[in-house]
């Protein structure tokens, strides 16, 4: 008899369903309980570098918008540095570079204001291009769905990142792409997530 | 010297996939592609760290984080307690855990939420806390009810615990619910049903635990979660 492996196996997913905002986001579902609800501020008030906005749609295969969704992003700083003891370095004061976003009951739209992030190391060698990490839970998706928000004024950086380089069909690397307009006060890039159908954004098993 | 390297992939055998037509809203809901598979970089093995400031001490008492003074909710009062490790039997010290649930009745506070059962007054829902140095943490709360939804026109949910975790990095965060022992509406709820192998399902059932009872004041479920294991190498690595 061979001896047995003893790992444990990882607790198995459910979805968050429709009332993810009463564990995440009480004030959004309708009450306060808690001193402070986390990931609110994901920058910090002493955040280095460019701040920015983005905001966008989560739309379903039947091209709905989702108004029952919660997106957790988890970003670098601007000097590419993550909040973390392996993140790379120190940050600055308040800085954690993580967040919630819920989208609107009504309307289905979702943003954020940070600060656009820097290049961080690649695996090996190399630099990634400045991107957000995001985390997608919803009623309906069993398990949280992986992306990654890239910019797409950092046509440089894009083009040799690791990541969108990995992605066999070149035609499909757009949909990573926040388009910038800058007809406000503060930079808006622009980045809807299509779960199915025609443009269906890139996940990532990670 | 050994390092910490890499984590483990996820088991595909043991998580629904995106698309279960028993559970509806999946459907349209499910990316139709295979999902990318990425080798960590820093920007995975990375991820949010949670202290005592960000979260008060009775925040993992759902009996009174949100009761009037001297009031409590309605319902049978149960302790939830675990630990959390990695698949490698290690502790996860200091991680943040968020769970919400409905009420004794069924019902949640939520906007949303339109089912006739009341809502109790002195029930908010949801509770947090930060594992201790062990990998323990415990919610005190009462048995959530039963609950119909639109599935089939007679879907009910077993009673459940959502449970949100966060582990050391972004590639172990996890959302799940937990199950009590011995309700017969776990087998045939379509949620659950998603889930491919049955000891999977067994994991997220919390076992009556007398042990940690209190005694003339609440029962005692544990359940214990874990997240993903991380590799160890003998030689330099770079992420
Ligand atoms: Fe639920």
């Amino acid at each position: 008899m061979p001896q047995h492996l003893s790992y444990l196996k990882e607790t198995t997913s459910q979805t968050a369903g429709p009332y993810v905002h009463i564990g995440l986001a009480p004030k959004a579902a309708g009450f306060e309980i808690y001193q402070k609800e986390l990931g609110e501020n994901i920058a910090g008030s002493k955040a280095e570098g460019e701040q920015i906005r983005v905001e966008g749609y989560i739309i379903d295969g039947t091209g709905t918008t989702l108004k029952d969704a919660l997106i957790e992003v988890w970003q670098a700083n601007a000097e590419g540095i993550y909040a973390h003891s392996e993140g790379g370095g120190e940050v600055e004061d308040g800085f954690r570079g993580w967040g919630r976003v819920i989208t609107n009951f009504k309307t289905g739209k979702w943003g954020f204001n940070t600060i656009k992030p820097g290049s961080t190391l690649a695996r090996n060698s190399g630099m990634q291009a400045p991107h957000i990490n995001l985390w997608l839970v919803a009623r309906g998706i069993n398990i949280g769905l992986n992306t990654r928000i890239y910019f797409d004024d950092e046509v440089r950086a894009n083009s040799i990142d690791p990541v969108l380089n990995l992605i066999e069909w070149e035609n499909r690397r757009h949909t990573l792409m926040a388009k910038r307009s800058t007809d406000n006060d503060i930079p808006i890039y622009r980045f809807d997530i299509r779960l199915q159908g025609k443009d269906e954004t890139v996940f990532f098993d990670v | 010297m050994k390092q910490d390297a890499e984590y483990y992939q996820r088991d595909p055998n043991i998580h629904p996939v995106a698309c279960t037509p028993s559970y509806k809203s999946s459907i349209t809901r499910s990316p139709r592609f295979s999902l990318i598979s990425l080798e960590n970089s820093i920007s995975e093995i990375t991820g949010p760290v949670f202290s005592h400031s960000d979260i008060d001490p009775g925040d993992n008492d759902l009996l009174t984080n949100f009761a009037q003074s001297n009031e409590s909710p309605i319902g049978q009062r149960i302790i939830l307690h675990g630990h959390v490790l990695d698949e490698n039997s290690r502790t996860i010290p200091n991680t943040l855990i968020e769970i919400w649930q409905a009420n004794a009745c069924g019902r949640y506070r939520h906007k949303n939420d339109t089912y006739l059962a009341p809502i109790d007054p002195n029930f908010g829902g949801c509770g947090r806390a930060l594992t201790d140095g062990d990998g323990y943490f415990y919610f005190r709360t009462v048995m959530p009810g039963a609950y119909p939804w639109q599935n089939y026109v007679n879907s009910w949910r077993p009673a459940h615990i959502h449970v949100s975790v966060f582990g050391a990095s972004f590639v172990q965060r996890l959302i799940t619910q937990c199950y009590f022992e011995g309700d017969p509406l776990i087998p045939i709820c379509p949620i659950v049903q998603t889930i491919p192998n049955p000891n999977a399902i067994e994991q997220l059932t919390a076992r009556l635990d007398l042990n940690a009872t209190i005694p003339f004041d609440a029962i005692a479920y544990k359940f214990d979660i874990i997240l993903r294991g991380r590799r160890s190498t003998l030689f330099e690595n770079r992420f």
